[in-house]
């Protein structure tokens, strides 16, 4: 017998809208209605703006460690504007974007960040997974969901988020396998920003591209440019119709860069030269977006200046919120809460015993 | 002899012992170029070059099982798992096959690797970048479990942890990388695994501790010293398994009184192992029932709760006077 060649579909697609100047290819531009258009931008410059003040308020030990999603607004935002608020979400732990956007308010973003459980709190209505942080552990529960969405015949489809390291983990491939074998409403959502903290996206992996891993599994992917929003609304748009027929799953890999650290524990001096983020600083979305708006007269300059001010204000006002909530939070016997449904006589023990210390000593 | 804190000391051990023996590899993320996110293994990839010292792609899965075949093969690998909380991922590689392959093999293989895993809190970290989850490792058959508690015991745990012949655990403290200064001498020195040391010397009271607890209890044993006249003895096991219970039963037949120091959960803890053991061999020694001072049964709160959950000098000096009292 001799060798055969076994045929298989290789090629995948790539696909930008807006060039770097934000001038849009007028075929593909996916028309998006103008009310949407202007949320987009304010979520995506309010997702700035809350990065850099937490910046700021981590090196003054207001809050703890966090990862700033600077550089990939559009890969989240142009992703989760595309699909339905009762659609469900899942990220992993960069989000911040995706999470204003579903109107998780700031208050909680920053509950959490300080350090305080209840920041992990579902807003009410919001189909989201709180933050996950073991890389790609939250994959597998995303098809979980999505299959019984399928089951229960709701017109739900699941957006999952998580990055380039990832694609490394078993967690990521189990996923994949799933969901297609399963044929669930899923739409992986692969923000691959180029460094696992200190490894840069060659490393990770010898594969050409990320998106070709969806091969391997008889998934579709695309990738995308995951700076240009309009590119990555279009490339979700597609993949949300395709889940909602009942034709399963798809991975986008959205090509973006983290503009910034990996959290703020990490210093990037130690591992990437500043010409590459000069370089990508360059494609930064939000600029790119403007020009695009812009120039459709959607948002004038005098707009934007408006808009930054009512922005910072909203931050601030977040903060001056979730510090006066703090305040009411100093009480560790919380710790005992939300294990189970009923606590269980061990456990109130343990916790009767904690007021007890704290009461004889002041606490 | 310099002054060294715990990541430096660590650093040390890898850097001497791969410049002595060629078959000792580091793997890990971030562990080359980053040096680790803790700074541990800085300097190894310079000195050593990128197939010694291994930046592997993100799957904790893959870095333990790859420890394993390359044990197996002859080299001694040491690989890192970043945080504790991620070292479930490779959970099935270590219980599953790092623990089993000899036993399996019936002595074909051995595994001699050693997995630095960075655990415990204290250092304001996220989500599942604080927990003592070492019961699970201690509780499986096959698997040696070590916890230094400062700079020179920690580099002399590394190198004999190192030269094993079977997989070790080790576990690092992280709020003890930096807390502390010590002499560590600059010639090879190691300890073995399986010995606990007296930290501190007493005839009233047992204090048994490990890893980062060992400083909290130290304290607390001056406290108790000065304020109630109260000598304890301070137990530090530097090996969870195998559990070394002979220093500390001739520490308790001496005192009759004890108090069990951990930051893990109390149900099912290391202390309930230490207290079995207390039991088995010292019942009638004791004067008063065994106190335990130890996280509670309840998933670690995030950081500004953390204080709360991890035992301070105040809880474990009031577990001590509770056990001088009974």
């Amino acid at each position: 017998m001799p060798r055969k060649k076994v045929r298989l579909e290789h090629a995948v697609e790539y696909l930008s809208i807006l060039d770097k100047q934000g001038k849009p290819d007028k075929d593909l531009d996916p028309k998006i209605d103008k009310d949407t258009l202007l949320r987009m931008h304010r979520t995506m410059l309010l997702s700035r703006r809350f990065d850099e003040y937490q910046l700021r308020w981590q090196k003054q030990g207001r809050i703890g460690t966090f990862a700033p999603a600077k550089g990939q607004e559009a890969s989240q935002i142009g992703s989760i504007a595309a699909v339905e608020d009762d659609d469900w979400m899942v990220p992993s732990f960069r989000e911040t974007s995706v999470a204003l956007w579903r109107g998780t308010p700031m208050t909680g973003l920053l509950l959490y960040n300080a350090g305080y459980n209840e920041g992990g709190q579902i807003p009410e209505g919001q189909r989201d997974l709180p933050i996950s942080i073991p890389v790609a552990s939250q994959m597998n529960e995303a098809v979980g969901i999505a299959y019984a969405m399928k089951m229960q015949k709701k017109d739900r489809l699941v957006m999952s988020y998580f990055g380039d390291g990832a694609t490394s983990e078993g967690d990521f491939h189990e996923a994949l396998n799933f969901a297609q074998a399963f044929k669930t409403p899923n739409v992986f959502i692969c923000q691959n920003n180029q460094w696992a903290i200190s490894v840069p996206r060659d490393q990770q992996t010898p594969s050409k591209t990320l998106v070709q891993k969806a091969l391997a599994y008889g998934m579709p992917g695309i990738q995308v440019d995951g700076n240009d929003p309009l590119a990555v609304y279009a490339a979700t748009r597609e993949a949300a119709e395709r889940a909602r027929k009942g034709d399963g799953p798809t991975l986008i890999e959205c090509i973006t860069y983290r503009l910034s650290v990996h959290t703020t524990a990490d210093d990037p001096g130690k591992y990437r030269d500043e010409e590459e983020e000069e370089r990508w600083q360059e494609w930064d979305p939000i600029p790119r977006f403007q020009h695009y708006l812009n120039n459709h007269k959607v948002l004038r300059k005098k707009d934007i200046e408006t808009l930054e001010k009512e922005i910072d204000e909203e931050v601030k006002s977040a903060w001056d919120d979730a510090e006066e909530q703090m305040k009411s939070l100093d009480d560790p016997l919380v710790m005992f809460d939300h294990l189970f449904e009923e606590r269980p006589a061990y456990l109130e023990e343990q916790r009767q015993a904690m007021k007890q210390y704290r009461e004889d000593h002041n606490g | 002899m310099a002054e060294l804190n715990m990541a430096e000391a660590i650093n040390l051990a890898l850097k001497q012992e791969m410049e002595k023996d060629d078959n000792v590899y580091v793997l890990g993320e971030d562990v080359g170029v980053d040096g680790g996110v803790f700074r541990v293994t800085d300097g190894l990839l310079k000195q050593f070059g990128e197939d010694r010292v291994m930046d592997t792609p993100l799957a904790e899965a893959a870095i333990v099982g790859m420890s394993v075949g390359m044990a197996m093969a002859g080299l001694r690998p040491v690989c890192e798992l970043q945080f504790s909380g991620f070292s479930y991922f490779a959970f099935h590689q270590l219980e599953g096959q790092a623990a089993r392959m000899r036993w399996r093999s019936r002595g074909s293989y051995h595994v001699p690797m050693v997995c630095r895993i960075p655990y415990g809190g204290g250092v304001r970290a996220l989500e599942h970048h604080s927990e003592s989850r070492e019961a699970y490792y201690a509780h499986t058959p096959g698997l040696k479990v070590v916890i230094p508690s400062g700079p020179r015991n920690a580099r002399a745990l590394l190198l004999s942890a190192i030269r094993d012949p079977d997989p070790v655990i080790f576990l690092e403290p992280k709020a003890m990388y930096r807390a502390f200064r010590e002499e560590v001498p600059d010639e090879e020195e190691t300890l073995p695994i399986g010995e606990s040391q007296v930290a501190r010397k007493g005839d009233d009271l047992t204090m048994i501790t490990y890893g980062a607890m060992t400083q909290h209890t130290l304290e607390a044993a001056d406290k108790l010293s000065d304020e109630d006249g109260i000598e304890a003895e301070v137990i530090d096991l530097l090996s969870v398994s195998p559990l070394d219970d002979r220093k500390f039963t001739e520490s308790v037949r001496k005192t009759g009184r004890v108090v069990v120091v951990h930051e893990a959960h109390r149900s099912f803890g290391p202390g309930a192992e230490i207290i079995s053991r207390i039991n088995e061999k010292s019942f009638y020694y004791l004067e008063a029932p065994v106190q335990r001072v130890t996280g509670y049964d309840v998933i670690i709160p995030y950081f500004a709760r953390e204080k709360a959950y991890i035992p301070d000098v105040d809880r474990i000096v009031a577990g001590a006077r509770q056990a001088m009292n009974d």
